[in-house]
Formats: structure tokens, sequence, C-alpha cells
């Protein structure tokens, strides 16, 4: 036997370890900005988790609750917008409408797919930073025109064509900042519709050119209700991040409705850092600005409308049920289309990138022809069969929102209500202020706010 | 036509608007129900007060005197129509104007002529802050002088000044065009002085002949500014403009 005590030996290792702080991710972006001097630009909402609609869970009916029969009972859907001030409010039959997104971001046949789904669902779709198509006013029945700092394409004509007006204070995405279309999109019909030179790097301003302040708007919404002879209802669209007070000062100004969009909310194209740095989460949002309609006696009244991560039904009855009048969509919508599908995955992997994780929007080479302006990727997308997706999508949203309303007893979705939530965890029950799961504790209840 | 005013006779077309009586919205409501081919094409509006929006989003070839000051917005988002202001006004004058004439008689106050896209803004004083900011295609010619920020983001038209420009002209300029007569306190990001060609004088001419001007200054005096066309893509080396 040979003995083996004294054989030299390597020290025992510890495996490779990499940093939580400083992971793969940092550490590329370190590199990508070394390399280059400029921050990132991409697409696509925060993508770090954050506390959401997830973290809620609904009661649904028990012994003192009495669940609608499915199928057979009826729970409506309706949702009349705009019935505080306008002459012609607008009918919605689903409580989930298509947010504003704009020509040149998104290609014409995405937005005529959009106006497409929209419509069959008796929704509406929503203009962008870029003015208003005929194609996109030609396929949707009910289109929502957005008044933006940049005003690019602005002109009185499609104001008076429109069903609704959307003055934009901000977006989730990057509360604060301006919209980005880089050069390759701009081409020549996206340069002629803002009165841009074509290709360059276009930064939109992030404040409005002639008003600053609520004191202000008031007066600008007056200018155009004048305008329109207050026929549309018009609506003012923050983002996220002081939704109390936004709301409060939306509702004094004057809107109709106030849209509120979390952090989560897509963006055509906005530096990475103010993406998931900026804003906060959407489920947070929503409680503080129903606190603030309801604190005005102004809830239901000024309807409120909610958008960033919304994925699924259920996402849209918590919405609803923490008070919410409407939701709205722009990433699912442009999933449905097509967008980041696995058939392209070959596309995706050229451009270094994969299905579900591409978002480099900014750049117009979409596989899927979707938030590009090339013409040859553009007509991948069949806006006919692509709207038949976006309506069969919103169907599913509405199908899944009324399930879950029956079950709560509701017969209509505007019934469902705080009280049929309770959170799973700590921060979403102080966010959205329902009681933790299996406790009548509800974090900060007599905080303020 | 239900309304508190007094109609003149068809055969004079004028028609007066007293707005110490007639509420604005029904002075507005009945300036938009006009047709193109309207008899009804001279309005003269008395007490304006400083009222917001008077006579906004005008469509037809009329011409509206009004008789004193104005507040926001008058005018804004003008098609065809002359409006001649007899006083000063406020915030937002002929903004987003497509086409037509805006003549104000006395000093205007920021923004005017904002994100307008075309027609003619002359404001016979001074106009404030941002005038002219995000134009898309409008002639603005201010007789006094413009304030802090003016032709911001401008992105195509004409700005003629005869007086002084304030700080930070043209700021992020896109392809207006820029004409001073005056000092300019300084040029914001990526606008410079550029050379006055015979091109430019003769677009200048035009210009000041549409206001009314040729003749009564000399074209010489005027210093001509853009874009340099240096912030139009994104580049390491422009960051410290961004
Ligand atoms: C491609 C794209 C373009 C957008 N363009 C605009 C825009 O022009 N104006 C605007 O207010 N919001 C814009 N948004 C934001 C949406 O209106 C909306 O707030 C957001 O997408 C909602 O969040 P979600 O994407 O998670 O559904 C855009 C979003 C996307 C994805």
């Amino acid at each position: 036997m040979t003995d083996h005590s004294n054989t030299p030996r390597t020290a025992p290792q510890t495996l490779p370890r990499a940093s939580a702080t400083f992971d793969d991710y940092t550490l590329s972006e370190i590199r990508r900005a070394a390399a280059t001097g400029i921050y990132d630009i991409r697409g696509g909402g925060a993508k770090r988790r954050v506390p959401h609609f997830d973290d809620l869970l609904f009661l649904g009916a028990s012994m003192s609750r009495y669940p609608l029969e499915g199928y057979r009972e009826k729970c409506s859907t309706e949702v009349l917008l705009g019935t505080r001030f306008a002459k012609k409010p607008i009918q919605l039959k689903i409580p989930i409408t298509i947010a504003g997104m704009s020509f040149g971001s998104l290609s014409a046949n995405a937005k005529e797919a959009l106006g497409r789904g929209a419509s069959a669902m008796g929704t509406s779709t929503t203009t962008g930073d870029g003015g208003m198509t005929n194609e996109e006013r030609g396929h949707s029945t009910q289109l929502v025109y957005q008044y933006l700092p940049s005003r690019y394409g602005m002109n009185p004509d499609d104001l008076k064509r429109a069903d609704a007006i959307e003055v934009v204070v901000g977006q989730g995405a990057k509360p604060g900042g301006g919209g980005m279309l880089l050069g390759q999109k701009i081409t020549e019909r996206v340069a002629g519709m803002r009165t841009l030179p074509v290709g360059i790097d276009q930064r939109s301003a992030c404040r409005h050119p002639d008003w600053t302040g609520p004191d202000d708007l008031e007066i600008k919404i007056e200018e155009l209700r004048e305008i329109t002879d207050w026929e549309k209802p018009i609506y003012v669209k923050v983002g996220a991040a002081r939704p109390y007070y936004d709301t409060a000062l939306a509702v004094k100004s004057g809107a109709d409705v106030v849209v509120v969009d979390g952090m989560q909310g897509g963006t055509a194209a906005t530096q990475e850092i103010f993406i998931e740095h900026v804003g906060i989460p959407t489920l947070a949002a929503v409680r503080q600005a129903v606190k603030a309609l309801q604190d005005l006696g102004m809830h239901r009244k000024v309807q409120l409308i909610v958008s960033g991560g919304i994925r699924n039904g259920a996402d849209v009855a918590k919405a609803l049920a923490l008070g919410a009048d409407a939701v709205a969509i722009g990433t699912a919508a442009l999933v449905a289309l097509g967008d980041n599908d696995p058939h392209y995955a070959a596309e995706y992997a050229a451009l270094g990138t994969r299905p579900g994780a591409y978002d480099d929007w900014h750049e117009g080479r979409d596989p899927a022809g979707i938030t590009t302006q090339d013409p040859e990727l553009m007509k991948r997308l069949d806006p006919i069969a692509a709207g038949r997706r976006l309506a069969n999508y919103l169907a599913v949203l509405t199908l899944e929102c009324q399930t879950i309303a029956r079950a709560c007893g509701k017969s209509h979705v505007h019934n469902l209500e705080p009280e049929d939530l309770v959170a799973l965890t700590i921060e979403a029950a102080a966010m959205a202020n329902v009681p933790l799961a299996g406790t009548d504790w509800i974090p900060g209840r007599n905080g303020g706010f | 036509m239900n309304l508190s005013v007094q109609t003149a006779p068809a055969t004079d077309g004028e028609t007066r608007v007293d707005l110490a009586t007639t509420p604005l919205r029904e002075l507005n409501g009945a300036l938009h129900k006009l047709a193109a081919d309207t008899n009804q094409t001279l309005w003269t509006i008395a007490n304006p007060a400083g009222r917001h929006a008077i006579a906004a989003g005008l469509d037809a070839p009329i011409t509206v005197e009004i008789d004193g000051p104005v507040g926001y917005y008058c005018a804004g988002m003008n098609k065809k129509a002359r409006v001649i202001v007899h006083g000063n006004a406020g915030v937002g004058v002929a903004e987003n104007m497509m086409s037509g004439l805006i003549h104000v008689k006395g000093d205007a106050s920021q923004a005017a002529g904002a994100t307008a896209h075309g027609g003619l803004l002359i404001i016979d004083g001074n106009a404030s802050a941002r005038c002219g900011i995000s134009m898309k295609g409008i002639d603005i010619v201010v007789k006094g002088s413009i304030g802090h920020m003016s032709a911001f983001m401008a992105q195509a038209g004409t700005l003629t000044v005869l007086g002084d420009a304030g700080e930070a002209l043209g700021d992020s300029l896109y392809e207006a065009k820029l004409f001073v007569r005056g000092s300019v306190a300084s040029l914001g990001a990526d606008c410079i002085e550029k050379e006055m060609r015979e091109e430019h004088k003769a677009l200048l001419a035009s210009k000041l002949e549409a206001a009314g001007l040729l003749g009564e200054v000399d074209i010489a005096e005027f210093r001509r500014y853009g874009s340099a066309r240096t912030l139009y893509h994104f580049h390491v080396d422009n960051v410290s403009s961004y």
C-alpha cells in the first residue's frame, strides 16, 4: 500500500463568485458606457421587479358574499369617459383602452392594427408624439388625440376630428423626460409630419412650450375646449411621481379624465437609467390617485385611467377594484400584435438578443415589423391578422376580468372594490392600502394619503 | 344668430360683439360656425378685458378687430383669419397658428407664436420670453425686442426682430431662420451667426414687406442666426450640450 498522506495537494479553492452588486448586466453596461461615451437608450418599461398587482389577491365570494353565475348572470363592462364637461363623452364597451404610441415609433401597419383590434372590441386608441395619420383615424372608431410638449404635427383639423384630447404632462417610463426618436426611424414621412430634417436624432421637449403649472394648464384646457366647442373629453396624462397631488391638480385644471402611468409603463425610446430609476410603481400610484379624487368628491365624476404593466384580466380587475375606471395598455398590445415573438428567434439572435428581451426599439430594426419604419420589415405585419390578434387578446382580458368580478359577486366590473382585495406582501399592503392576507393589518393606514 | 350682439346692417358686413355683455363661448361658437363664403367678414370685439382664448380656433377668411388687451392664447390655432389686437396680448398669442395674420398693436407676453405652422404674426411692441418657441413654419416679425430663450427648438419659419434679443437665442435650433437687427444677449446651444447671403436678404425683404416694413428699415443692419446642426446626432463630443 502506498501512503498518500504526505503527497502535496493543491489547496481547496472557493468557487468563482460574481458580485451581487456588480452583476453581469451591470458589468456589461459599464463596458458599453466606457466604449461609447453615451447613455444606453432602449424601449419598454422598467424591467426590475417592483411591487405590482401580482402582490394582490382577490378574496372571492364566501358565506357573506354571493357570487354571480359565470356565463349566465350579467357582468357589465362598459365605461363612460368625459362626463364632467364634455358634450360628447366617450363610451367604451370594455374597460381597456390602447395607450398613446406614436406613429414614428410604431409602423403605419402597427398603428392600423391597433385601430382595427380596438375598434372590433368597442374601445379607443390613442395617437402619440408625432401626430395623427389618416390610417389611424380611419381604422379607429374612437381616437384620442395626444397634445404633447413637442406638438409635432399638431393642428386644429386633427383636434376637431378626434374623439377626445389627451394633454400629456408625463409618462410613467420617464416622468420629467421628453421624447426621443433616433435617426434610423426619421424617414421622409415621419420627418414631414414632425417638420424635422430626415434622419436626425430627434429629442422632443419635456415641457409644454406655452404653459407651466396647473394655473396655466387650466387656461390651456379652456382654450382647447373653446376651439372644439366643449364637445370633446379632455384627459390629462401624468407619469406616476406624485399622483395624489398631480391628480388633484389635474382635476383643478379642469380635466374630464386623469391618466396615471406607472414606472413599468413602456416607452419607445428613453435612457435606461431614466426608465429604471424615476417614477413610482403603478400599484403605488393607483390608490393615491383614487384618494385624491375621493378627497375632492370627484371619484367617478372625473374618470381615472391607469396604465403601466397591465398584462391580464387580473391586473385589470385589480386596478378597477382599487378605484380606476379603466386601464390602458401599450406593451401588451404590441406583444399581441407580434412583438418579441419566438417566431423570429433567429433574427433576434442576429441582433444580439432573444425573443422576450428585444428592446432596441429605437433602432428601427424590429423583425416583427412593429417598432420600425423600414418598409420591408413593416410588410411582415399584416394589419388585419394582427388586429384580429389584438381583438382576441382584449376579449380575453375582458372575460378574465368578468370572471373575477362575478366570483366577487359584482354585476359591473366597476363594483369591484378594495374590500375584495388582500396583499401578499407588506409593501403591497402599504401601497394599495389593503390588508396583508390573513390579517386585518394595513401598514400605514393612518398615515395620510 | 342668437347672439346678444348688435348686428349691423348686412350691407356693411360688420358684426359687433361686446364681451362685457356677451359670453366668450357665444362669440367663439358663432365665429366657428362661419362658412368659408360668409358675408360676415368683419367682426369688432369690444371690452376684451384680457379674457383668454378670444377668437381661438378660427377657420374662415374673416377679419376680427379686438379693441383692447387680450389674455392667453388669443387667436390660438388660427386658420385663414386676420386678427388685429389693439392692445397687449397675453401668453401664447397665435400659438400653433396654421395660416392667416395676427397683428398685435401692443406688446406680447411669453411664447408668442409658439409651435405655429404658418401664417404671419406681427408684434408692434416687444415680445417676452420664448417668442417663437418650437415654431414650425410661421413667420414672426417683432418691431421691438424679444426676451430670453426665444426660438427655442424652433423647427421652421422665420423670426425677424427689429430690436434686441435676450439670452440663449435659438437654443437647440433646428431649421428656423432668425434675423435680428439689434444686439443678441447670448446664443443658445447650437445656434450660430451665419452669413447673410443674397437669398437670405431676399427672404428677409419678403418678410419685412409682408409686415409693411419694406423701405423703413435697412436690411444691411440685420444679422442672421441659424443652427450649427451639431446636435442633430447624439455624439459623445456633444455631451455638455445634452
Ligand atoms: C412604443 C411605445 C411608444 C409610446 N409612445 C408614447 C407617446 O407618444 N406618448 C405617450 O404619452 N406615451 C407613449 N408611450 C407610453 C404609453 O402610452 C403607455 O403609457 C405605456 O405603454 C403603458 O404601459 P405598458 O406598456 O406597460 O402597458 C409609448 C409606449 C410605447 C411602448
